[in-house]
This record gives C-alpha cells, structure tokens and sequence, in this order.
C-alpha cells in the first residue's frame, strides 16, 4: 500500500449464477481474426472432477491491442501499448503524438479482449491473435502469453491465471514461469492441437490444480 | 520492486476469501494451493478500454427497454467510480444485472415460484462520466429465496461489473440497500470479514437525488483497485 492510497477498494462479490443478464453482450462478441489467430479450447473443472456450468472466462492481449493501434496508426511496429483509460491527457503530453486508440469507435469493443461463458459440461473456447513476447521488469523478454480472469457462482473474487502456448520456445526460460514449481508450471501451458488449436483445462481445485496469482 | 504486484495488496479483511464455508458453492470451487505473487509487466498494467459505441439508448433506464413500464418501485442508484487514490475513473464501463420487482431473474436456471415481468430485462450498462459519475434508473429488485441452507434469502441486491484503469483493476461484486434485514443473515455479503468494508457494499439512501412524485434515489461510491496513473508507467 502506498502512502498516497486512501480509499478501500470496494469488496468483491460472486458473479453469481445469472451473470449472463448482464454480462452476455460482451460474450463471443469480437470479430475473429483469420490470420494470425489461435483458438484455445478446453474445460473448467471443481476440486470434485465435475464440470463447471456457469463460469465466464475473460482473456486479456495487450498484443492485439497494440496490433490494432498499429494498423490504425500506420506506425512501421505494433509497439504502442493498449491506452490506459483515465489518462488521455498526460498520454499525448508523454508521447509527444495521438496514440491510436485500441477501441472499435463504431462498436465500442476493446481490441485485445474476449469474454466467454462455460457451456453445461464446463467447456469454452476462445478464438484471438496469437500473443506477442512481452518485457520482464529487468528488460528479459516473457515468453507470449494471455491473462486470464476466472469469475463463476461459489468464486467470492475472481481468480487471475495465465496461458501459455507449449510450442512456444521462449516458455523454458519465462522468467514467471521459471519461480513457479516445476511440477505446477504445466498447468499454465496449452497444449497444441493443430496448427494453431490449442488445448488448456482450468482444474479451480485439487489435483493438477491450475496456478493462480495475487494481484 | 520485481515481486512488486501492479497494485497494492488488498488490505486485510477488506476482500473475501476464497474458501468461505458459509457459502456452500465455495466449497469446491476454491483453490487450495498458495496464489503466486505476480509482477508488474505490461501485461497486467494495461487494460481494455471500451467506448461509447457499446452503450445503447436505454441501458442506463432499466425502466424503458421495453413497450411497458416494468412494475415495481423505481429507483435511481447514482454515484462514482474513483481509484484507490479518490480520483475519477473516467469512462469505466459499469455493467449491471438484477432481479425484478418480484425476486425473480430472466434466466433460465432461475426456478424462484415468482413471476417474470415481461417489461423488465433487468440488464443495464454505462460508463463513467469524465467525474466518474454514473447514474442509472431501474426498479428495486426483491429479495429471492436459494438453495444454500434451510430458509436462505438472498437480501436485495445489484449485480455490478467494473473495468478501470488496468486489467487488475477488475471487479465483480453486488450493491445492497439499507436497512435490509436479510444483511446480517447472507454468507454472501457476510463473505468479506472486515464490517465497514463490508458496509461500504451498501448503499445510501440519497433524500437529494430523489425525483418527487416519481423515484427513490440511492447513492453508492466504487473504489477500483490500483491508481488511474501509477499502474501504467511501465507499460509506456
């Protein structure tokens, strides 16, 4: 906690089982891009082995971000980060140029996410641009990778995860992947399936028990 | 600074637990093992960022997305999305559901014996103001029985979705009216141990914004974790 922090973060609350109400008109809702895409695929399971029916997975690229300001840019890199929200001002002050915006003006849709729901066995699938190497704090290079939120009836706060792609060179030596336990690390990794499927189990409990992080 | 997460760690009690036994669900769909302490990279300080375009001509009057008006009794819940640091987060995507009037969801694994409304959609979304102001109107949902022990009632409440500054800055969670006498008796709300934190999920009744001979008005104030600025110096 820094010293400037002065308000208490609102508590969080299950999702609860009707999330889809609300929630639905972000599901499946990005275009899906032909080139350069992967899909990944797979099921979410309980500590008892069983499906989970009503989990909504969300999946956060900044490297499709940034691919979007770069198209629309016209700039020779997809090097711009996705924009912070409440910051527009200091942006263009920092930069010393308009940064592209990673948001469809027409739709409102955000370049770089996807929402998807669990179907009655527990199973998603999820289709977008096939991630980007990204920095490490002391300048190493990540291994590409997506983040994940996990929200669903019996989560009190959503669980943050990680997938990354096994065929992949870089993820022997991910500097994140390298401080989890060698016997854990695969439960962050997706298996290939085909050129470019990919197969990931979330397991919220028990054996092969996914890593989830703190934030 | 490595093992730095991107925002501060959450203060104790102010935040549930994972495994919360009251709450049947948790049971076996919390993690066991430890979680992991994850740094700051780009990938955790940015964020999706939405636009105008998502939001339609009603989803912020809860009251007027169909050709009837929904029955029940018609509230207006306003307030702000601030960081950690009280500053507005400007242009947040709010996204909320509710039950109607009558305690019931429009869904299909909602069995509750009470009757749909068919004017009530009871999904509404908007983003924040450049103050962090949001307002919205809709009708106050009712209490609805479930299956979590003998006799659980689930007090009224509203489901909101927040993105703010940084994917980390993401939130789920449920507001609450005053003075239910369910609160005290929902393992949901009880989740989160710390009671003014606990309190701070429910809302205020607000005599000022009340529009006379036509809605009730509650107040209730988000705080997003992390800050509108610090979390993105190591994305530029």
């Amino acid at each position: 906690m820094s010293a400037t922090t002065a308000l208490v973060p609102t508590g969080s609350q299950t999702v609860g089982p009707f999330f889809s109400i609300g929630l639905n008109h972000l599901i499946d809702r990005a275009p899906t891009r032909a080139a350069g895409s992967i899909t990944i695929q797979g099921q979410v399971f309980d500590g008892d082995g069983a499906g989970v029916p009503d989990a909504m997975l969300e999946f956060w690229s900044p490297a499709e971000a940034a691919w979007r300001c770069h198209e629309q840019s016209g700039h020779p890199q997809p090097t711009i980060e996705a924009r912070p929200q409440a910051t527009s001002g200091s942006d263009q002050a920092k930069s010393g140029e308009p940064l592209a915006e990673p948001t469809d003006p027409a739709t409102g849709y955000a370049a770089g996410f996807r929402r998807v729901a669990t179907d009655g066995d527990g199973k998603f699938r999820v289709t977008l641009l096939r991630p980007k190497p990204a920095a490490w704090p002391d300048g190493r290079l990540q291994a590409p990778h997506l983040l994940v939120l996990v929200f669903a009836r019996g989560l009190l706060r959503h669980l943050l995860t990680r997938v990354y792609c096994a065929d992949e060179e870089a993820i022997s030596s991910d500097p994140l992947l390298q401080k989890i336990p060698a016997e854990r690390r695969g439960t962050l990794v997706a298996q290939a399936q085909g050129p470019s499927a990919y197969g990931w189990n979330i397991i919220l409990q028990g054996q092969n028990e996914t890593v989830f992080f703190a934030w | 600074m490595i093992d730095q997460p991107v925002v501060p760690a959450a203060i104790p009690g102010t935040q549930p637990e994972y495994h919360y036994p009251p709450y049947r669900s948790s049971v076996a769909r919390s993690p066991r093992q430890p979680l992991m302490l994850l740094p700051q990279t780009p990938t955790e300080s940015t964020g999706p960022v939405f636009g105008h375009g998502l939001i339609g001509p009603h989803d912020n009057d809860l009251t007027a997305q169909c050709d009837g008006e929904p029955l029940g009794e018609r509230i207006i819940v306003h307030g702000r999305v601030l960081d950690e640091d009280g500053r507005p987060v400007r242009g947040a995507l709010v996204e909320v559901w509710q039950a109607n009037a009558a305690g019931r969801y429009r869904h299909k694994v909602d069995q509750h014996q009470a009757p749909l409304d068919p004017n009530f959609s009871g999904a509404g979304r908007f983003l924040a103001d450049d103050a962090g102001h949001f307002a919205f109107k809709t009708i106050k949902p009712g209490a609805y029985p479930w299956g979590n022990h003998h006799n659980a009632w689930r007090p009224a409440h509203i489901h909101f979705s927040l993105f703010g500054a940084g994917i980390l800055s993401r939130l789920v969670t449920q507001m609450y009216f005053p003075g239910d006498p369910l609160l005290p008796l929902d393992p949901i709300f009880n989740c989160i141990p710390d009671e003014a934190a606990r309190n701070r999920l429910v809302s205020q009744f607000d005599l000022e914004r009340t529009e006379p001979n036509y809605a009730l008005a509650y107040k209730w104030d988000i705080v997003l974790r992390g800050s509108c600025d610090t979390p993105f110096e190591g994305a530029r």
